[in-house]
């Protein structure tokens, strides 16, 4: 998307809407971006100072929001490496082969995009509940998945999952495959063409797929809620310790917890922003190579073909 | 002569190896689970579970706040697609970073935050009540919630779409003497159609299944104010897991009819831009 600039703008020379139109307009848009997401964010950090500094802090320093803080980092630590190993070569495998099935692999990729989180929570629930077989197999087993941490991990791992191979993928297919090839012809072996030539041109883009995974895997909400149980102190994620909060009408705590979920994405829209900036500059310097080169050959050629004359 | 081209790049057995084991055990695993379980119970059972008053109402819930939210982003978000492309104002690069806000708030905290400015004591509640409108707990407040996580699906599909519109044709078009305004509704709009109603499809599908940021500005009151992935929760709590389940495939299937509706979508598009 920031890849396309500014190529569609009009020249000064294009007729375009009267300054009082556009004027209208803007105002128009703007006033409904504030409406809906600016007062928002303004709203947590209003609610969540509203009975000052002291209440603000102490929200966060007691053992159940330590505990929620933990166990979302937790979570958070062991789903996005799993996304990024996936994500790569789910990445690999649909921008470098083409092969029967590809399409149907691609919307399978994507579904979780498309369940709604709460049933994603059920499957799990289905898949893993005591009164399922596999369920009661576990539980004899001592393995405890429902209310409790692997449940939590699993849901969050569903959707989260797309992330960073919808990223990488046409990141890849944009990139081709012609330095791969070059350092396989050269005799590089596979894992160091992946090394050295696959890992940094991509890097940029991993990074944003990951960001992207973090954000979606700190605040993950419905999925989880479905799972955890929401024993206090044990299976809570902040999300859900602000469910709670806010439902004892604590208000003023519930938005001092959320407003550091609101910092991690304000971060991460930041760094989003500069990674979309980044990958769009890598892009233009990799096209206007290419063009440099071919317009070289070009010339080569038309040398040639005077000399043959 | 095989028919298998040689591939030159490494790596084709192991990615797709890995890449189905773990589709398998993450995403097709659970969900065939659930469409198995809802052949073991009684098929009355399902149907009575799905049929109810109680679960009709919020599938017509659900399905009127998604449709209103998504149509009411289709107009404001190609509005700021348009406004983001085409008019440089300051601190527009801000602004187009905001637009991805809903994607990268927790659902639950937009839930509370909106909550809080549309209640009746919230900042645009209060104004909102003057008039006779009550936004929070009831419908309104459902679909607003619903506008504000479908909206960045409709300024992502609009802008790439608005900055690929040729200025050429547009001067063609003052050229031949058409006023501005038939410029944009008779060229530049029906260029926009395509990428509009993908994201239209996209809001729609993203506000079925919506829930944390719906339940905190939603009541929750059953029949009047009560979305079916909520119903879904009430089930689990009951231990009425077949309900849970029937309900569940419901959503599953209506996911699947939209995921559909994107691709064939994307197909007759790209076919389109093949013709032209």
């Amino acid at each position: 998307m920031a890849g396309h600039g500014s190529q569609g703008l009009p020249g000064p020379s294009t007729p375009t809407e009267s300054p009082l139109a556009r004027v209208v307009l803007l105002a128009i848009s703007l006033g409904f971006l504030l409406l809906f997401l600016g007062l928002p964010l303004v709203a947590v950090f209003q609610e969540a100072f509203r009975q000052g500094w002291h209440v603000y802090v102490e929200s966060f320093v007691n053992p159940a929001a330590l505990a929620a803080i933990k166990l979302t980092l937790l979570t958070t630590a062991i789903v996005v490496p799993i996304n990024v190993v996936f994500g790569v070569a789910a990445a690999w495998l649909l921008a470098r082969f083409s092969f029967r099935g590809k399409n149907a692999l691609l919307t399978l990729i994507d579904l979780p995009f498309s369940v709604s989180p709460v049933v994603a929570g059920l499957m799990l629930v289905l898949l893993f509940g005591s009164q399922s077989i596999f369920g009661s197999l576990l539980r004899d087993a001592g393995v405890q998945i429902l209310f409790a941490v692997p449940g939590i991990v699993l849901a969050t791992l569903f959707v989260t999952f797309p992330f960073v191979a919808r990223e990488l993928i046409p990141l890849m297919q944009q990139q081709g495959t012609e330095e791969e090839e070059a350092a396989i012809l050269l005799g590089a072996s596979g894992w160091q063409m992946f090394w050295r030539v696959t890992l940094p041109n991509i890097r940029w883009g991993l990074l944003y797929g990951v960001v992207l995974s973090v954000a979606r895997a700190m605040g993950e909400f419905g999925a989880v809620s479905v799972v955890s149980g929401h024993i206090r102190g044990a299976t809570n994620t902040i999300p859900l310790h602000v469910e709670i909060l806010y439902n004892e009408y604590s208000f003023a705590s519930a938005f001092a917890v959320a407003s550091l979920l609101v910092f991690v994405a304000l971060i991460s829209l930041s760094v989003k922003t500069w990674l979309e900036w980044k990958i769009a500059r890598d892009q233009n310097e990799r096209v206007t190579l290419a063009e440099a080169e071919s317009v070289g050959h070009a010339q080569d050629s038309r040398v040639q073909a005077g000399g043959s004359h | 002569m095989s028919l298998r081209p040689r591939r030159l790049l490494p790596g084709f057995g192991l990615t797709l190896g890995y890449t189905l084991f773990c589709l398998s055990v993450v995403v097709i695993l659970p969900m065939a689970v659930l469409l198995w379980k809802a052949g073991v119970y009684p098929t009355d059972q399902l149907w009575a579970a799905v049929s109810n008053a109680r679960a009709l109402a919020s599938y017509r819930l659900t399905l009127g706040c998604a449709f209103a939210a998504a149509v009411l982003n289709t107009i404001f978000g190609t509005l700021v697609a348009w406004c983001l492309v085409r008019y440089p104002f300051p601190g527009r690069r801000f602004i187009d970073a905001l637009v991805d806000l809903p994607f990268a708030l927790p659902t639950a905290i937009s839930g509370i935050a909106l909550t809080a400015v549309y209640a009746p004591t919230g900042w645009v509640g209060q104004y909102l009540e003057m008039v006779g409108i009550r936004a929070a707990f009831t419908p309104i407040g459902i679909t607003i919630a619903l506008m504000f996580v479908g909206l960045p699906f409709v300024v992502r599909s609009v802008q790439p779409a608005v900055a690929d519109l040729d200025p050429a044709v547009e001067e063609a078009a003052a050229i031949l003497g058409a006023s501005r305004w038939q410029t944009l509704s008779r060229v530049l709009a029906p260029q926009l159609v395509p990428a509009a109603l993908t994201g239209f499809t996209m809001a729609f599908a993203r506000g079925l299944g919506e829930y944390g940021s719906v339940i905190f500005i939603a009541g929750n009151m059953p029949m009047k104010t009560e979305i079916t992935s909520l119903l879904i929760i009430t089930r689990l709590e009951q231990f009425d897991y077949a309900g849970a389940t029937a309900i569940g495939c419901v959503m599953l299937l209506g996911s699947f009819v939209l995921i559909f509706g994107v691709n064939g979508l994307q197909a007759w598009w790209l076919k389109r831009q093949g013709a032209a």
